[in-house]
């Protein structure tokens, strides 16, 4: 494979003071794939993802989007970070779903989907709205136009989020734990909403600790611990037959 | 008659037997007939203080009221209101920004600039702004310590009015600008990471995002810091600037009407202060849009019940 991947980390290294969070982590994704991280809380895939949309800044390393290095710009022998609006153009590369969703709580459904568009992209307020009609339709929330997040549930929150980011066009959407402030029986239809942007071939980057999903959607699962990635390659064999002692007590202590 | 017939009720589905079918009624408890009897007296003793007590002299209140010298007294007290209230919340944006940088040098002017304003009396701050020119004779602009581009003799500049709006503002200044830093601390970082996350610039995240949000949170405590400002106009008359306090002062001083002359001035402090309130609970109900209780029209579908805000 000669072909620049769509994203690629190389040895990214993150400390937050003394706490060594990224410890030189490699991964690249190509277009349209779908690769799942998982591995313990505080192994570090919260903050690998963050990394990837400028959200925290790495101490080493660098991270290439179609070979474009993000975040800095190279200065004779040495990179500094780049301006804020480039750093901005670039994040609106991604198209972040939180944990916590982060709707804005006094913007309705569709305005919360029109934000990016017409902050950012500067798009015609009656397209925007059009075009955010479209995608609450498609995660299913024909229904809830102009309901506030806080008269949503927590699925359907979800779910506006997902359309707020497909809102901007993104390279790739990054998945931060989607599922997991969520009750058990609103999880199926946000994740059956993220199986089917896997099928229209969205590149996708998903931390979560559903690994049955993770084994249904993934083209690549990727497990992390301490800040390394232990392990990769194909659902089927990290899942069932891991090669790492530590990957095999990790599977076995969360149910399947 | 049986005794069932004697507590059927009057009206509705004849009461049957079980307990279950019996209607719900709450009983007034003894605390609410007491909370009305209070509620007579204090009435009682109210209108006894306020009506049958001749030393308010009521007509003359009413003579004084809408007077010109008053009235011109009152138009004074508006208008420093308004441009101390303005320049001070201006000035506390500021303040609140430099608090809340990335720069050392800036979080430490401010929270210097705070520290101070908030040690001293506000009747002090103007008494000291008003008798500048006895520490800085003449106000120059330039670099220190250098030849100054423009020079003036401070008190040129300083006048009456002048002295009273950068003593007021600079006072709101501090307050309003620790009001502003706990209506960002209040924002939930998420509300910052999704706007980063979707590429937009810090002045929209602000002013489209956060901003509304952070004036629901302070506007009770920023209309409470308004309030005291129409208040603290009053503490102007020590310098001399004829505002309704001072007027009335004046007033009483040759008609020795005292009460009746202070009631003419509460009387239009209650009035300004209700104009302020009214203002805040506008504010307030034009930015609790998404937390506010509502029904929801759902085409098709009929009409979903009111539904608890949730926060999130």
């Amino acid at each position: 494979m000669s072909e620049e991947p769509l994203l690629r980390l190389q040895e990214v290294e993150k400390r937050f003071g003394e706490f060594v969070a990224l410890n030189g982590v490699s991964l690249t994704l190509r277009a349209g794939s779908v690769t799942c991280l998982v591995g313990p809380s505080g192994s570090g895939k919260s903050t690998l993802l963050r990394t990837v949309n400028l959200l925290e800044p790495i101490d080493g390393g660098g991270i290439y989007l179609r070979g474009e290095m993000l975040g800095f710009t190279v200065n004779g022998d040495h990179r500094r970070p780049v301006r804020k609006k480039a750093a901005r153009r670039q994040a609106a590369n991604f198209g972040m779903v939180f944990q916590s969703f982060n709707l804005i709580p006094h913007l309705t459904a569709t305005e919360n989907v029109m934000l990016g568009p017409v902050q950012v992209l500067g798009a015609d307020r009656t397209a925007a709205g059009e075009q955010a009609h479209e995608l609450l339709t498609r995660v299913g929330l024909a229904d809830r136009f102009d309901h506030y997040p806080a008269e949503l549930s927590g699925g359907q929150q979800q779910r506006v989020a997902i359309a707020r980011a497909l809102a901007m066009k993104p390279s790739v959407l990054l998945f931060d734990e989607p599922t997991s402030a969520l009750d058990a029986e609103l999880v199926a239809e946000v994740l059956a909403v993220i199986q089917e942007l896997a099928r229209e071939g969205y590149t996708m980057l998903i931390v979560t600790h559903e690994l049955a999903f993770a084994r249904d959607i993934a083209d690549e699962v990727v497990m992390m611990d301490n800040g390394r990635i232990i392990e990769s390659g194909p659902p089927e064999r990290i899942l069932l037959h891991p090669a790492t002692e530590r990957a095999q007590k990790f599977f076995a202590s969360v149910s399947r | 008659m049986t005794l069932n017939d004697a507590v059927r009720p009057v009206t509705g589905a004849p009461a049957g037997g079980a307990p279950h079918e019996k209607p719900i009624r709450n009983p007034k408890r003894f605390a609410h007939w007491a909370s009305y009897v209070l509620g007579l007296v204090v009435l009682a003793v109210a209108v006894r203080f306020f009506v049958f007590n001749p030393h308010w002299e009521w007509s003359t209140v009413g003579a004084w009221l809408f007077s010109r010298r008053v009235l011109s007294g009152l138009l004074n007290t508006v208008l420093i209101t308004i441009v101390s209230t303005v320049a001070g919340l201006l000035l506390g944006l500021v303040v609140a920004a430099f608090r809340l940088s990335q720069l050392k040098v800036l979080r430490t002017m401010a929270a210097a600039y705070v520290w101070v304003i908030r040690a001293t009396p506000g009747l002090v701050l103007i008494l000291f702004v008003y008798f500048f020119a006895a520490l800085v004779p003449t106000l120059s602009l330039g670099l220190p310590f250098a030849d100054p581009f423009v020079e003036v003799p401070t008190n040129h500049v300083i006048s009456q009015f002048s002295a009273a709006v950068i003593g007021l503002s600079a006072y709101l200044g501090a307050y309003s600008a620790e009001i502003f830093r706990g209506g960002v601390l209040s924002i939930h970082p998420g509300q910052f990471e999704a706007c980063h996350s979707l590429g937009m610039s810090t002045w929209r995240t602000y002013t489209k995002v956060v901003g509304p949000q952070i004036v629901r949170v302070i506007t009770p405590s920023l209309a409470n810091e308004v309030v005291t400002m129409f208040k603290n106009t009053s503490l102007v008359s020590v310098i001399g600037y004829v505002e309704l306090l001072t007027t009335v002062q004046l007033v009483y001083s040759q008609n020795f009407k005292t009460i009746p002359m202070l009631t003419v001035a509460v009387v239009w402090y209650l009035v300004l202060t209700s104009l302020a309130m009214f203002g805040q609970s506008k504010l307030e109900k034009r930015f609790g849009r998404g937390f506010a209780r509502r029904v929801v029209q759902v085409p098709d579908a009929g009409e979903i019940p009111e539904q608890e805000a949730r926060h999130v």
